[in-house]
């Protein structure tokens, strides 16, 4: 029978792999915000998972609110990227030193 | 291995593929394809956890919204694929590494019998008359409304956001001021000058 600890591991199995996406494309910004999401969806598993074995239905609220403001963070990041390629022409991540920093 | 098993080691293995190829492929518009199949996939495992308003949601939200918005950005902006690129595998011993350190952390944790099926028991089936979006909306609705109301602040904020950071003014566009046409009055545009008249000759 499929287990708690199944569901578990595979959450921490897509959060390593989204991990990994941050280092492998850390000159795309795209791809870096892909790879976010896939760590919320990692969470999001997690908690739905909790939620059904432990039988607490507060779990999915919680994912229902990471989903809210998993949305509002997308849409403000890819409007600060097309802001970003407007000005700049580039996403590339190496090119933005405006801020020296 | 019964139904659900079979069911839930497919569906895996889908997600998880899936999510190695969004981070592998070259082409940023299959990176975002592939991460849409992951989120179906996905969804079907929400299905398979009892959660069926969480996973209808996610593919209306996710697959329906931001996706499709991902997608967009991509196709608009012009990339230089070959500059993105350089250096991919010079940090990928690193980055595995890491991954193997914390999957194998979590894992030790989560093989243990706290996990297992000896001490959380998998749950018996909800009868078919069972609405998790009734039981969930009576939830949001009283205990975390408060919460709920943040959320709606939240995703305003963000279009209000949104919008304000894309959006340019044109200079080379004609148009007329409303206002200004209003505003303007007999004193500003009409001079009144007595001139002397001129005597015939």
């Amino acid at each position: 029978m499929v287990s708690l600890s199944h569901y578990l591991v595979l959450g921490a199995l897509l959060f390593a792999i989204g991990v990994v996406g941050i280092f492998l494309n850390r000159k795309n910004v795209i791809i870096l915000l892909m790879s976010i999401e896939l760590m919320l969806l990692a969470v999001n598993m997690n908690f739905v998972a909790f939620s059904h074995f432990l039988q607490d239905t507060a779990g999915q609220i919680f994912v229902f609110f990471i989903l809210t403001v998993a949305a509002a963070e997308a849409a403000i990041g890819l409007a600060i990227l097309v802001a970003l390629f407007r000005n700049l022409r580039t996403i590339n991540v190496d090119d933005l030193d405006e801020l020296k920093g | 291995m019964n139904l659900q098993d079979f069911v839930f080691y497919s569906l895996a293995s889908v997600v998880v593929i899936a999510a190695l190829g969004v981070i592998t492929l070259r082409n940023p518009v299959h990176s975002a394809l592939l991460l849409v199949l992951a989120f179906v996939t996905s969804s079907g495992l929400w299905l398979l956890l009892e959660a069926e308003f969480l996973a209808i949601v996610l593919i209306l939200v996710y697959v329906g919204a931001v996706m499709v918005l991902f997608l967009f950005v991509v196709m608009m902006l012009d990339i230089n694929l070959d500059r993105m690129r350089e250096g991919f595998w010079k940090w990928f011993p690193f980055g595995a590494i890491l991954a193997l350190i914390m999957t194998g952390e979590i894992g030790i944790v989560l093989m243990s019998k706290q996990f297992g099926p000896e001490n959380i028991q998998i749950p018996v089936s909800k009868s078919v008359d069972y609405s998790n979006t009734k039981e969930l909306g009576q939830l949001l609705y009283t205990d975390y409304v408060y919460a709920f109301e943040l959320s709606a602040v939240i995703l305003l904020v963000a279009m209000v956001a949104a919008i304000a950071i894309t959006l340019r003014y044109r200079t080379d566009k004609k148009s007329s001021n409303v206002s200004k046409q209003v505003a303007a009055s007999r004193e500003k545009r009409l001079k009144v000058i007595s001139i002397p008249a001129e005597r015939k000759e």
